[in-house]
This record gives structure tokens, C-alpha cells and sequence, in this order.
């Protein structure tokens, strides 16, 4: 290598680190701001200048309120509602999604169906079920979040699943049915554990989905079922701020996901984009 | 492979009931509710009259000529041509600096895309805490900048609510760009690069005739997904300003939300959404033909 060629790859190192530098403050801030509110007492986190670093960090003074305000009930409701809706997704939707990979059922407009269930407006998609839910009296209920969040991580599942299950050799599959398995058996014991990983990303992220979603959740939960982010509404009121409280949610909330998403980095582009990148 | 003639009609009958359930609880919860809501878009129910009569198109011709309705289409527009826009500049900007080989790349990657898996609500009142005009952060910063106190209401303040919004929506939505394009610029065989460089080609016409071109199926597929995803913005907003101030930053979910759930103006907002419903399938379809395009491609 050249010295002219080896000072131009410094120069540009030096570019690219800048940028990655300027980045890492910009998207890491927020998320260091957050986690210090949590650890401040109300005295710190109301004061102006702001503290940047608490004095004495202590995250039990805001746990302590959070569960005094009910902020940990609606984590757990919100736990509830989306493990069982995640788990009914998963088997309803891999069923559908092991029919369409291997007999094409419903054909093309099967698939752009889901695909546009994607992209509706949420509040487009809730108001006619809330008026469902109205005459059933199914607002405010485990019952109809789950089975709401559960339909509505359908179409995720179903095309997800769908490309994972293509990739399984048919043959495998037809050597079992020869042996005399039964369909469902076949789909348990032979397909699924040969998709397992993909079965896992497709939960993982339709967990994720539903976690974070809040409108369907802020139009069907009143008093009994709310659920985390319903719940922090309530921490921002007109008049009233309790910083300590939310940032602390948030991080019970966001911490889990954080760590799991690190884990499955390979899956993040293919997750996001339906499978449209991979 | 020779089925028995019982076997072959268990498929049959095998692959609809694996599709059953699917299309139950979809019939039950999405389709059902949705034609009930069609029908009573073409009615007059509200708070004062549970029991509505037909008016016909009246709601819908409402729609059309509510200047707020408007107010809000246009909110939504701008939010989503600015930020899928500055998303777009950063996302390639940050993915071309990181393509490649660099050292420390396996730490720096996961900070960076960590924004696209937290709660949007969770985002926006997270910056709502960034931006609060005693307490926040970000003005404490510009006043070392600026060597005296700085003191911008910056969400109630018509001139800063907006670059307010489009910085917190970017803070989100640009990890996702980043990480479609890295993945879409890490696929380019670098011989392309270094043949067109070995020809002579500046940096800037190996972008503009190499890259691009070779990048533009994926960063197509990435524009669409955030340009749809963008009509649908609700929680950070709701969270920042609530559309305020007055109904400034109001967007069509925002407004859609008010009239059903805070006015129970029912018939009025089922004839709203069903017209956000149009323009999005329009949408979609565009993208669908996009996505086909390219699975034709793929297999």
C-alpha cells in the first residue's frame, strides 16, 4: 500500500467513526436519560438545570410508587394478554400458515389479504370492533384483548410461518406419512421441530408486536384489564407529572425486549420487513 | 407418490381444516365487525341516538368537506414525507459508513438499531421528558451552546412542535432504514465497487450508478413499509402534544380516536375510517405489486 492510499484509509476510518460517534449520542441518549430518571428521586428529576447523574441511585423509591399506583398489575396484565394471545397466534396461525406452504389454499389473494391487514390503521381496524365488543360486553376483559391481539398477530404469523414451513423437504414429510403418521402428527413432530428456529423468531417478534401496541389497548381497557402503556397515560396528566413512575415502566417494559432482540439480531431485518429482505 | 383414494380426500378435506380456525376468529373479529361498521356508517348514530335511521352517503359527503378531517390528512402527509425522507438520508448515511468491514462493528450495530423495538408510546414520552422546557435535557444543552438559558416551549410553541415531532419519529424509525439498507448494501458484491473505481469513477458516480441502482429493490421495499407505517402515526403523538396545540399536530388516527372514543360520534367516525381504509388499500396495493415483483425475482 501507497503512504497517500494508507492516510486516505485513516481519513476515511476517521469520517466513519465521526458519524458512528455523533450517532451513538444521538440514539443512545434517550435511552441513558430514561434509565437516570429512574434512578432519581423526584427532587433530582424536577430541577432545573437538570441532573445529568443521580447523587445516590436508587431505583426501589420509584419501584415502591409504581406498585402503589398499580404500574406493576398492568405489566402483568399486559404479560397476560400478550403470552396468551403470542401462544394462540402461534398454533392457530401455523396451521393456516402449513396449509397455504404446502397445498396453496386460498391462493394469491389469501396472501395480499394478510399482507394489507399489515398496514391498516389501527384505530380503523378497532372502531368496528369495539362496537362488536360493545354488544358482547367484551371491553375491559382478558378475553377480548387476547383474542383481538391474537387475530390481529394472525396475518404475521401466518406469512411468516409460511416461508419457514417452505423450507422444510417435503419428502421428510412424506416418508412420515408413509409410515402411517397422521397429518397433525406429522405437522408436530416432523415439521415443526425442523422450523423450530423460524417458529421461535415468528413468536418472539409477534410477542414484541403485541407488547408494544397500545391503541387497540387504550379503546378496550377501562378499569379491570389495563395494560402498561394504557397505564402510563395516567403518569402524564394535564396538570400532573410523575416522571419517576413512567421512566420506571418504561424500563421494566423495554429492558426484556432489549436483551431478547440482541439475541435474535439475524432476524431483525427479515421480521420487519415481512420477509421482503432478508 | 400413489394415495389411496380415501387418503386423497382426507388432504382435501385436511387442508381447509387446518385453516379453519385462522378464518374463524379473522370472519369473527375482522371481517364481521367490519361490514357491520360499513352498514352503520350510512346511519346517524351518535351519543344522543343510539337507535340510527339511514341517511344515506350524508357521512361520507361529511367527511369529505370537514376542514379537520383535511387538517389531520395533511398533519399525517407532512409527518410522513419529512420523516420517511430525513429517515431515508440517515439510514443510507449511517449503513453505507458501516458497511463493510470496521472494527468494534458487533457493539456498535445493536446500539443502533435498539430504538426499533421500544414502545412508540414509551418513545414519545420519553422525549416528551427530553424536551420539557424547566426540566428536559435538550435545553439545558443548547443554553452551554448558546452560553446563556434557553428556554423553548418546545411543544406548545406552534413554530417547535413540529421539528419536535419529526425528531422523535426519526429518533425511532431511522434504525429501521439503517438496518434494511446495511442488509440491502451488504448483499452488493464489492466488484461492482471496485471495478467501476479501478475504471476511474469518482466516490460520487460510484454511488449514483453503482450503488443505487444495485441497493433500489430494497431501499424501495424499506420506503413503502415506513411511508405505510407512517399514516398510521398515533402513540407518539398522543403522547407528545395530543395534537395540540389546539388540533395543530392533530393527525387522522388522532382525530379518528377523538370522534369515536371521546365524541361516540359512531356513525360519523365509522364513515372516517372507512375512508382511510380506501386510501390505504390503494396503498397497499402498490405495494404488493412491489413485493410480488421482487418474490418473482427471488425464486
Amino acid at each position: 500500500m501507497t503512504p497517500t492510499s494508507r492516510r486516505h484509509k485513516r481519513n476515511s476510518y476517521l469520517l466513519r467513526y465521526l458519524i458512528i460517534a455523533i450517532a451513538l449520542v444521538f440514539f443512545g441518549f434517550p435511552a441513558f436519560w430514561i434509565a437516570t430518571i429512574a434512578f432519581k428521586n423526584s427532587s433530582e428529576y424536577f430541577r432545573n438545570p437538570p441532573v445529568w447523574i443521580p447523587a445516590a441511585p436508587n431505583i426501589q423509591q420509584n419501584l415502591d410508587k409504581v406498585i402503589r399506583t398499580g404500574g406493576l398489575t398492568a405489566v402483568g396484565n399486559s404479560l397476560i394478554v400478550t403470552v396468551c394471545a403470542t401462544l394462540i397466534a402461534l398454533l392457530v396461525g401455523t396451521l393456516a400458515a402449513y396449509s397455504i406452504a404446502r397445498y396453496r389454499t386460498g391462493g394469491n389473494n389469501f396472501a395480499f389479504w394478510i399482507l394489507s391487514q399489515r398496514f391498516l390503521p389501527p384505530v380503523a381496524v378497532v372502531f368496528p370492533v369495539f362496537l362488536l365488543f360493545r354488544a358482547l360486553r367484551w371491553v375491559d376483559t382478558f378475553q377480548g384483548l387476547i383474542i383481538l391481539y391474537a387475530t390481529f398477530s394472525l396475518p404475521f404469523v401466518v406469512w411468516m410461518m409460511r416461508s419457514y414451513i417452505r423450507e422444510v423437504p417435503i419428502e421428510i414429510e412424506e416418508s412420515a406419512q408413509v409410515d402411517g403418521a397422521s397429518r397433525l402428527r406429522t405437522i408436530f413432530s416432523i415439521t415443526l421441530p425442523l422450523a423450530l428456529p423460524g417458529l421461535i423468531a415468528t413468536g418472539i417478534f409477534t410477542f414484541i408486536f403485541n407488547w408494544n401496541e397500545f391503541l387497540f389497548a387504550l379503546v378496550l381497557s377501562r378499569t379491570n384489564v389495563i395494560t402498561y402503556p394504557v397505564k402510563m397515560t395516567s403518569y402524564f396528566g394535564p396538570e400532573s407529572a410523575f416522571w419517576g413512575e413512567a421512566a420506571t415502566v418504561s424500563l421494566i417494559a423495554t429492558v426484556p425486549i432489549v436483551i431478547v432482540t440482541l439475541l435474535m439480531q439475524r432476524y431483525l431485518v427479515t421480521g420487519l420487513t415481512l420477509g421482503a429482505v432478508k | 407418490m400413489i394415495l389411496q383414494p380415501r387418503a386423497r380426500s382426507n388432504q382435501h378435506s385436511g387442508k381447509y381444516a387446518l385453516i379453519a380456525p385462522a378464518t374463524l376468529l379473522i370472519l369473527f373479529i375482522a371481517l364481521f365487525p367490519l361490514l357491520y361498521s360499513i352498514i352503520v356508517s350510512f346511519q346517524n348514530i351518535d351519543a344522543r341516538t343510539p337507535v340510527g335511521t339511514f341517511v344515506g352517503f350524508k357521512n361520507y359527503h361529511d367527511v369529505l368537506r370537514d376542514a379537520r378531517f383535511w387538517n389531520a390528512l395533511g398533519n399525517t402527509a407532512l409527518i410522513m414525507v419529512v420523516c420517511v425522507l430525513a429517515e431515508l438520508v440517515l439510514g443510507f448515511t449511517l449503513a453505507q459508513t458501516l458497511v463493510g468491514h470496521l472494527p468494534g462493528k458487533r457493539f456498535i450495530v445493536p446500539i443502533l438499531i435498539l430504538p426499533v423495538v421500544i414502545a412508540p408510546l414509551i418513545v414519545g414520552y420519553t422525549w416528551r421528558m427530553l424536551w420539557d422546557t424547566q426540566y428536559g435535557p435538550i435545553n439545558q444543552v443548547l443554553g452551554w451552546i448558546a452560553g446563556r438559558p434557553v428556554e423553548i416551549v418546545w411543544l406548545a410553541n406552534p413554530a417547535t412542535v413540529w421539528p419536535a415531532i419529526f425528531i422523535t419519529e426519526i429518533w425511532q424509525w431511522t434504525p429501521f432504514m439503517f438496518l434494511v439498507l446495511l442488509a440491502g448494501l451488504s448483499s452488493i458484491n464489492p466488484e461492482y465497487r471496485e471495478a467501476a473505481e479501478m475504471d476511474g469513477a469518482s466516490g460520487w458516480q460510484v454511488l449514483r450508478f453503482v450503488t443505487l441502482p444495485l441497493v433500489w429493490p430494497v431501499m424501495a421495499v424499506a420506503i413503502l413499509f415506513r411511508a405505510l407505517d407512517a399514516f398510521k402515526v398515533f402513540d407518539i403523538v398522543f403522547a407528545l402534544t395530543n395534537g395540540g396545540p389546539g388540533t395543530m399536530t392533530e393527525t387522522v388516527s388522532l382525530y379518528a380516536y377523538t370522534l369515536g372514543f371521546r365524541n361516540f360520534r359512531i356513525s360519523y367516525t365509522a364513515a372516517l375510517t372507512f375512508v382511510l381504509l380506501i386510501i390505504v388499500s390503494v396503498a397497499i396495493t402498490v405495494l404488493w405489486r412491489r413485493l410480488s415483483a421482487n418474490e418473482e425475482k427471488l425464486a
